[in-house]
């Protein structure tokens, strides 16, 4: 049976085998993205609860762990209201571009290794990074549209808001990464991983075993402020709390989302956590190495299925940590207020940024003289 | 043929002029926002009607009335006692301070006040005291939670569910306690109850730490609510406010000081000021307020007349057969205590004639009666005065100016409910 089906590969064309396996791994990597989705809701409730001293979702299986199902079939299964008052069109397409940016991004981070001859990443690109933040902007016309498709007071504000604080933080973001590629001098992500093997070579000798994996962010101080700017920007991005205006509950009553009832209010739920889920997968491929591990060899490609099956494993626990940190971030900190964000992006990051790029440029420089 | 046709150009610096004077008709439309009657951050149904400019409030118009159930009306048909109940519904947020309130101001009017039993005083300060901190965590709660920092919000409830507890133990309901009669309490603390509230306020104080820590030197938190909604002190006293947003623009008044009633006088507390009058400013207050209660209840706990288990059978109630009930037994076995029960359950403890008022230093502010009595057992007319609505009227003052996020800061810190205001 196996020898049958590896038989039938064999046989395939280069090209019939590339479709083959990329249609295996999107279908793979949608699944699983899918399924944080709804798990990422659970911890959310889950973290929420241990931090406020409640119990948190308990009742729909053991540790409440069935929850997101529940979620989602009564999501499904809500009344889909439409109000009269709507821009049609653009009221059912805003869910739906909030939710396919956060998707598309996926698709050129490196998950693992590879699994026997197949690169775990779906488009390895050269211009990954360019792609991920061209279709990273686009998330934001599902706010823009939802706000102004509601053709109401709130979500008009909570849509205004979010354009203005996205658009600014994108920059930001942005510009973040620069210094980034000009010490790497790749744009291609599964290359940034391999460039973080081993480890770091600053430290002094003397500490002896006391060694730090060679990750972007421990590399120098500049990377770690980029590190810092992008970890920001991305809260801002995904729309968490410190900078969840648009969605700002106690202001806006729920912001660009008040009209949207059943599975178009979820979808932008959806957005929000896969969003979370992808920047949380981009921080760690961008500073801490990816599916790497400078212990046991596991920094270099996998030969195996298991070995190959582990850097998947190492590369999901990287996230799961920065998907807890988000969501802790969440309920220890109030919110910004409108300027006061825009502020800070505009005076405080994006200068920030700009001198990093310079300053990163000319210690390369420097030493490319030295 | 030609014709001549007679142009005529103005000057070019008057042409600016008029420019500039209509400018102001070309910065284009404002929006009218309806903030509320129901809206998670009027804290009940208050309806503020919000001018903007961009995000810039430039009109508020609050809105109030929407849960008025003419509790003073009512008042006039229904006996002195049976009135209680009625004020736990004001500031349901401090019912117990409420019932105290309003039974010293009938006590006023009957001219005994001061012929309370001790223990009567120390128990009704106690409650008030519990009131005010309880009122205050979920001030300060709500506040907080309005800003964004939803946890803060349940860990200051997780306490006053506390609060709740001891009311149980205490009044025998959680929420409508109506703990007070004329001329007393409706019944001594039951056993062990001493020890509960010790406990309690040794957690309380941990608990304020805990929420200090995540607010008071929190950047964002200080951002949010700093030289945001300054009231400076003529303004507050202009508007009449009272308790802690008065006292946060730095005017010392405190009715527990200034008119000192119950047994004020004899406890030892210090009263918070602020000295912007800014947001913070009345997060401060609120937060040192529920420290200096916690002292007064420990103090009151202290010197309780009778101890904890009342071994000496102090009484609560006046001795007073025409103002409180008499005791039960008496009541079947003896002439004189059955006609008077007879008496105060049908027409109700026969009132002087007279008008009185009574400002109380409720957790919300001066929580005021006035009773106008023409003698019988039901007030001729009763006003209430209520601090949530003369501290709401401040408010087309200070929100022009701010943001719209402002708003829900300004709100938040002013600690209103609007079953008081409204009433």
């Amino acid at each position: 049976m196996f020898d049958n089906i590896t038989n039938w590969i064999d046989g395939l064309t280069a090209m019939q085998q590339f479709v083959l396996f990329s249609g295996v791994k999107i279908f793979a990597v949608f699944g699983v993205l899918m399924t944080c989705v709804a798990y990422a809701v659970w911890v959310e409730r889950k973290v929420a609860a241990a931090i406020q001293d409640r119990v948190g979702p308990n009742r729909a299986g053991p540790f409440g762990l069935l929850q997101p199902a529940c979620d989602g079939i009564k999501a499904f299964l809500k009344e889909d209201f439409t109000p009269d008052h709507v821009r049609k069109a653009y009221f059912w397409i805003a869910p739906a571009i909030a939710l396919i940016p956060a998707l598309l991004t996926v698709a050129v981070i490196p998950f693992g290794s590879n699994l026997g001859a197949q690169k775990m990443v779906i488009a390895d690109l050269n211009v990954g990074i360019l792609y991920t933040f061209g279709i990273v902007s686009l998330g934001v016309y599902g706010i823009v549209l939802a706000g102004y498709a509601a053709n109401s007071k709130y979500p008009f504000i909570g849509g205004i808001r979010s354009s203005a604080q996205m658009v600014s933080y994108e920059l930001a973001m942005g510009m973040s990464v620069i210094p980034l590629f000009l010490w790497v001098g790749d744009l291609n992500l599964s290359q940034l991983v391999i460039s973080q093997q081993g480890f770091v070579g600053w430290l002094p000798d003397a500490l002896g075993s006391v060694r730090l994996p060679n990750w972007l962010v421990f590399q120098s101080p500049m990377l770690a402020l980029s590190f810092f700017i992008f970890l920001v920007a991305a809260f801002a991005e995904t729309n968490r709390t410190p900078f969840d205006l648009p969605e700002a509950e106690q202001e806006l009553a729920g912001g660009y989302n008040i009209e949207y009832s059943s599975i178009k209010f979820a979808l932008f739920f959806m957005g929000e956590y896969a969003a979370m889920i992808t920047a949380s997968a981009m921080m760690v491929t961008l500073f801490f190495g990816g599916w790497t591990l400078p212990w046991f060899g596991l920094d270099q490609p996998a030969t195996s299925i298991p070995g190959g099956l582990l850097h998947i494993g190492i590369f999901f626990v990287k996230v799961v940590a920065f998907v807890f940190t988000i969501v802790w971030v969440r309920w220890m900190w109030p919110r910004f207020r409108y300027d006061q964000l825009m502020d800070l992006g505009w005076r405080r990051f994006i200068p920030l940024a700009l001198v990093n790029i310079v300053v990163t440029a000319l210690w390369l420089w420097i030493r490319s003289r030295s | 043929m030609a014709t001549t046709q007679e142009i005529e150009f103005g000057e070019s610096a008057a042409r600016a002029q008029r420019a500039a004077d209509e400018l102001p008709e070309l910065q284009g439309e404002k929006m009218v926002l309806n903030m509320g009657p129901s809206h998670p951050s009027t804290h009940g149904v208050l309806r503020i009607i919000l001018e903007l400019d961009g995000e810039t409030i430039t009109k508020a118009t609050p809105d109030v009335g929407y849960l008025h159930r003419g509790d003073e009306k009512i008042a006039e048909n229904m006996t002195w006692n049976q009135f209680v109940p009625y004020t736990d519904r004001l500031d349901y947020l401090a019912p117990m301070a409420n019932n105290v309130a309003y039974a010293l101001a009938v006590e006023k009017l009957f001219g005994i006040q001061d012929k309370l039993p001790p223990r009567c005083q120390y128990i009704r300060t106690i409650c008030c005291e519990l009131s005010r901190i309880s009122s205050h965590l979920l001030g300060v709660g709500c506040f907080a939670m309005d800003v964004g920092a939803m946890t803060v919000f349940l860990l200051t409830f997780t306490e006053r569910e506390k609060i709740y507890n001891l009311q149980e133990a205490l009044t025998g309901a959680r929420l409508t306690t109506s703990y007070t009669r004329i001329g007393g309490v409706s019944r001594d603390l039951p056993p062990g109850w001493v020890d509960q509230c010790r406990k309690f306020l040794r957690e309380v104080v941990v608990n304020i730490a805990e929420v200090e820590t995540l607010l008071t030197r929190n950047k964002i938190w200080v951002d949010r609510t700093r030289d945001v909604g300054v009231i400076p002190k003529d303004v507050a006293i202009d508007y009449g406010l009272s308790g802690p947003n008065l006292r946060a623009s730095g005017v010392d008044h405190d009715l527990r000081k200034k008119q000192p009633y119950l047994i004020y006088q004899e406890l030892d507390f210090d009263v918070p000021l602020g000295s912007v009058g800014d947001c913070y400013d009345r997060y401060l207050v609120r937060m040192e307020e529920m420290r200096q209660s916690v002292k007064l209840v420990h103090q009151c706990l202290d010197k309780l007349p009778g101890g904890a288990d009342n071994a000496a059978k102090e009484p609560v109630c006046i001795q007073d057969g025409k103002i409180t009930l008499p005791p039960k037994g008496k009541v079947l076995s003896s002439m004189e205590e059955l006609i008077h029960q007879f008496m105060i359950v049908t027409t109700g403890v026969n009132a002087p004639v007279g008008e009185v008022y009574f400002g109380h230093e409720n957790p919300k502010g001066e929580l005021g009666f006035y009773i106008n009595s023409r003698g019988g057992g039901t007030p001729y007319r009763l006003k209430i005065r209520a601090p949530s609505f003369v501290n709401l009227s401040v408010l087309p003052h200070i929100l022009p100016g701010h943001l719209m996020s402002d708003t829900v800061s300004i709100l938040g810190s002013l600690d209103f409910v609007m079953g008081e205001c409204d009433r």
